[in-house]
């Protein structure tokens, strides 16, 4: 239990740095989403099953899609660089 | 007081994604990248909020039929910050729609989303559409970037009161 909830614990960390260090906005709003998913894994491990799907299905999801579509509308959306 | 270590490491990463949403958030001049700041910090107050209501030996809190008859054997975790989180979840989302939609006012009336750029943009408008110099103190830390707007208002003045 302690080793999941450690590795579920460094990877959202380490997306997070990724998401205010990485250039390309695209891969920022990956980041972002990998965040909510390892917080997801975390409150299903903490036995909130109804906040885990919430942030599953909303906070990936919904939320990836809404920046990513925003890059598309602000003209940021490069694959390159 | 000792506390678990798994209750440690949560509070870690709680803390930990906390602090990096607020200095994404004070650090960056990208407005862009802000919102993406500030997405983190909602993400570590949500998990802040959870791990308030977090028994090490806790079960969700939904009573099933055969605990019916011994409620006192059981530990549950609180289900108040949880219900709270859910709300907060989507109204993340909610601040996110709204914060996007403003970026793309910006960028639409000043084509660009530098902060620095925006803030100097925005002072020279104000000051031309008010007909004055801005005031500064000469130690004021953007006293290089007003120093441009004072000119350039001041030049808006002059070749106004010449036609």
């Amino acid at each position: 239990m302690i080793w999941i909830v450690s590795i579920a614990v460094l990877v959202m960390l380490a997306a997070a740095v990724a998401v205010m260090v990485l250039p390309n906005m695209v891969a920022a709003v990956a980041a972002s989403s990998v965040v909510s998913l390892a917080l997801a894994v975390l409150f299903a491990l903490m036995k909130a099953p109804d906040v885990a799907m919430t942030e599953a299905a909303i906070g990936a999801g919904l939320s990836g899609l809404l920046l990513a579509m925003g890059l598309k509308r602000l003209g940021l959306w490069r694959l390159e660089d | 007081m000792s506390m678990p270590a798994i209750e440690v490491v949560l509070y870690t990463g709680a803390i930990g994604l906390s602090v990096i949403g607020l200095a994404g958030l004070l650090l960056h001049n990208n407005v862009f990248r802000m919102l993406l700041a500030l997405v983190m910090l909602e993400a570590g107050v949500n998990l802040l909020l959870i791990l308030a209501g977090f028994r090490l030996a806790g079960v969700a809190p939904i009573i099933l039929p055969e605990q019916m008859h011994n409620l006192s054997a059981i530990t549950m975790n609180d289900p108040v910050p949880q219900a709270l989180v859910l709300t907060a979840i989507v109204i993340g989302v909610g601040v996110q729609a709204l914060g996007l939609a403003l970026i793309m006012r910006i960028k639409a009336q000043y084509g660009t989303l530098n902060m620095l750029k925006i803030r100097e943009q925005l002072e020279f408008d104000l000051a031309a559409q008010a007909e004055v110099t801005t005031p500064v103190s000469a130690h004021s830390p953007g006293s290089l970037a007003q120093g441009r707007v004072r000119q350039r208002v001041s030049e808006a003045i002059t070749q106004k009161d010449e036609q």
